[in-house]
């Protein structure tokens, strides 16, 4: 098992790297300097080329390839062009809003996903199952900005349960957190009743039910167990996008977490904080990838021994 | 399963069928929404500014005086330009280079696979907000960020995919016999895989409509004078308490055509896969 650790840990730094690259040419393809975008059109030819040089913009690329990431490894992404502070700072900032978020988000997605799916199988075709099967479809489908506007309208201006924007309480992060798990609920749901549905043709489901166990407890005694290890799966992988910034529902709900950062970035035409963002994203995406590549072989004994 | 058992399964079941009709009625309404309304989709009427539902604007009229149902259907077109276009072309991509993957194997499938692993290490939302940074809001940057948020998982599941059939004994025996290369490529492994890309094709149309719509809210996607119906739920959400329907009724056009490809994507799998099937 180590061994494939190692294995693994390696690929995922060959990945990161990788990112880095990409985001960085991409981020540089573009016709004309950041310079001068910068200072607009009003300013002498004399203090963009001394900004260039602070910047270090004029360096060759591999060269300012190279000085990004030594400092990326020394845990430096440069300074923002537009708020003048640390990338870094910024993000430190951000971070702890994105967590309480997305933590609260993922509670909510996970309790009513599991449960649903499970509802869903235990009432197979049944009115329960159409009704959660459809909230579940409706989750996956539904934009993300709209669950928000009309839980806005309804709570907020109908019903006056919940602050409209986020105010710094715990209480006025709830409607942000549903809106925020509504999707990976529904996702949730879908592959644990599909997986339910899957283990309770197994032969030994039909055993422990000749014994006489009845359908009910039937799934949540043993399908469950089998049936969770994709789920637990999704659920890391969910844990980390929805941590690497909700661009969407912290926009609209006004949290300043690491998806407003993004935004701020490219209302403002700021690289290096967008820079800094993306790459943060993607290294907590791959950590999350790799929680649940552990998760999954110390809980799959067939996997623990193969 | 070839393609005339798949057509005869998907005609007979009525979850396939449904959610088919609705889509090509939505398509319907969409192409012919010049002789359905009689307004222009960007004209503007100040006299006529935030008018409520009534007879000539069943929708209203939004804070520039134009009539919402028309654009609405104009926005539908973007919308089914956007599920159609960068999703054939991700998907089309995708297979290629997850059949090259899977049949050249070495070096070339290390390296595409790991090109994949780059792109879906990076969330899609950022991802696309990077390639919007670089070519600014416009449709056809849409395109390019939604072919680059997808192909990578297309290449995955058609590599495993392909990898399968390169297993058969009808293919180890077209080898032996001295087939090779795109013969094999084109005779034996892609006519397999048609199925599951029709599959990938349809489940994929969802998120590509969602992304657009969710950028262009925020005001990064298409850009106006463009319709798209995420940039009017966008800039009509401070109209909000006053007049819901402004940004909820082109939200509620986005829902119907995901759920309708969802339910659509949902029935083909189940064709598919006999396991589900039975079930």
């Amino acid at each position: 098992m180590m061994a494939g650790l190692v294995r693994r840990l390696s690929g995922v730094v060959l990945v990161l790297i990788g990112v880095m690259l990409l985001i960085f040419v991409m981020l540089r393809i573009i016709p004309g300097d950041p310079a001068s975008v910068l200072l607009n059109e009003h300013v002498s030819p004399a203090t963009i080329e001394k900004l260039t040089e602070s910047m270090g913009l004029n360096k060759s690329l591999p060269e300012q390839f190279w000085d990004y990431l030594k400092g990326v490894l020394k845990g430096d992404f440069g300074e923002s062009y537009y708020l003048h502070q640390s990338v870094n700072a910024l993000m430190t900032e951000a971070f702890p809003y994105t967590i309480r978020l997305a933590c609260m988000a993922a509670a909510f997605a996970w309790c009513f996903g599991i449960f649903s799916g499970i509802i869903s199988v235990i009432r197979y075709e049944r009115l329960l199952d159409y009704l959660f099967r459809g909230l579940s479809l409706l989750g996956i489908s539904v934009p993300i900005f709209m669950v928000a506007l009309f839980l806005q309208y309804l709570l907020y201006y109908r019903w006056s349960l919940v602050p409209l924007t986020y105010d710094g309480s715990i209480f006025s992060l709830i409607l942000p957190a549903v809106v925020l798990g509504w999707d990976s609920a529904g996702s949730i749901a879908r592959l644990t009743r599909s997986g339910l549905i899957e283990q309770m043709g197994e032969p030994y489901i039909d055993t422990a039910k000749a014994k006489g166990l009845i359908h009910a407890k039937a799934v949540w005694t043993h399908a469950l167990r089998n049936a969770i290890l994709p789920v637990i799966t999704m659920m890391a992988l969910q844990l980390s996008g929805m941590l690497s910034g909700a661009v969407i529902t912290e926009s609209i709900f006004g949290i300043p977490g690491l998806g407003r950062l993004a935004l701020t970035a490219i209302q403002t035409r700021d690289m290096p904080l967008l820079q800094g963002t993306v790459l943060f994203s993607a290294f907590l995406i791959a950590l999350g990838n790799m929680a649940a590549d552990i998760i999954n072989t110390l809980l799959d004994p067939r996997r623990r021994w193969g | 399963m070839g393609m005339n058992d798949f057509w005869k399964l998907c005609i007979k079941n009525k979850s396939v069928t449904v959610p088919a009709i609705i889509i090509v009625s939505i398509m319907l309404l969409a192409v012919f929404a010049p002789m359905i309304t009689q307004y222009d989709e960007t004209r503007q009427d100040l006299l006529m500014r935030l008018v409520p539902p009534q007879s000539g604007h069943i929708f209203g009229t939004d804070e520039l005086g134009r009539d919402v149902f028309t654009r609405i259907l104009y926005g539908t077109r973007i919308s089914l330009s956007i599920a159609l276009f960068p999703t054939a072309i991700a998907v089309a991509v995708g297979t290629a280079l997850g059949i090259l993957s899977a049949y050249f194997g070495k070096w070339a499938d290390f390296a595409i696979m790991r090109l994949a692993d780059i792109m879906l290490s990076i969330p899609g939302m950022l991802l696309a907000m990077v390639v919007l940074y670089t070519f600014g809001g416009s449709l056809s940057s849409v395109y390019i960020a939604l072919v680059l948020m997808e192909w990578g998982s297309v290449a995955r599941v058609t590599r495993a995919a392909a990898e399968g059939i390169l297993e058969n004994d009808y293919v180890l025996a077209a080898r032996a016999m001295g087939v090779r290369g795109y013969a094999i490529i084109f005779r034996h492994i892609l006519p397999n895989l048609i199925p599951s890309i029709i599959v990938l094709f349809t489940v994929n149309i969802p998120s590509s409509i969602l992304a657009e719509s969710a950028l262009s809210f925020l005001g990064i996607g298409i850009q106006p004078p463009k319709v798209s119906l995420g940039l009017m739920a966008g800039t009509s959400k401070q109209f909000l308490f006053q007049m819901p329907w402004l940004s909820l009724a082109p939200a509620g056009m986005i829902m119907l055509l995901s759920l309708s490809f969802n339910f659509l994507g949902d029935a083909l799998r189940d064709v598919l896969d006999p396991k589900r099937r039975a079930v």
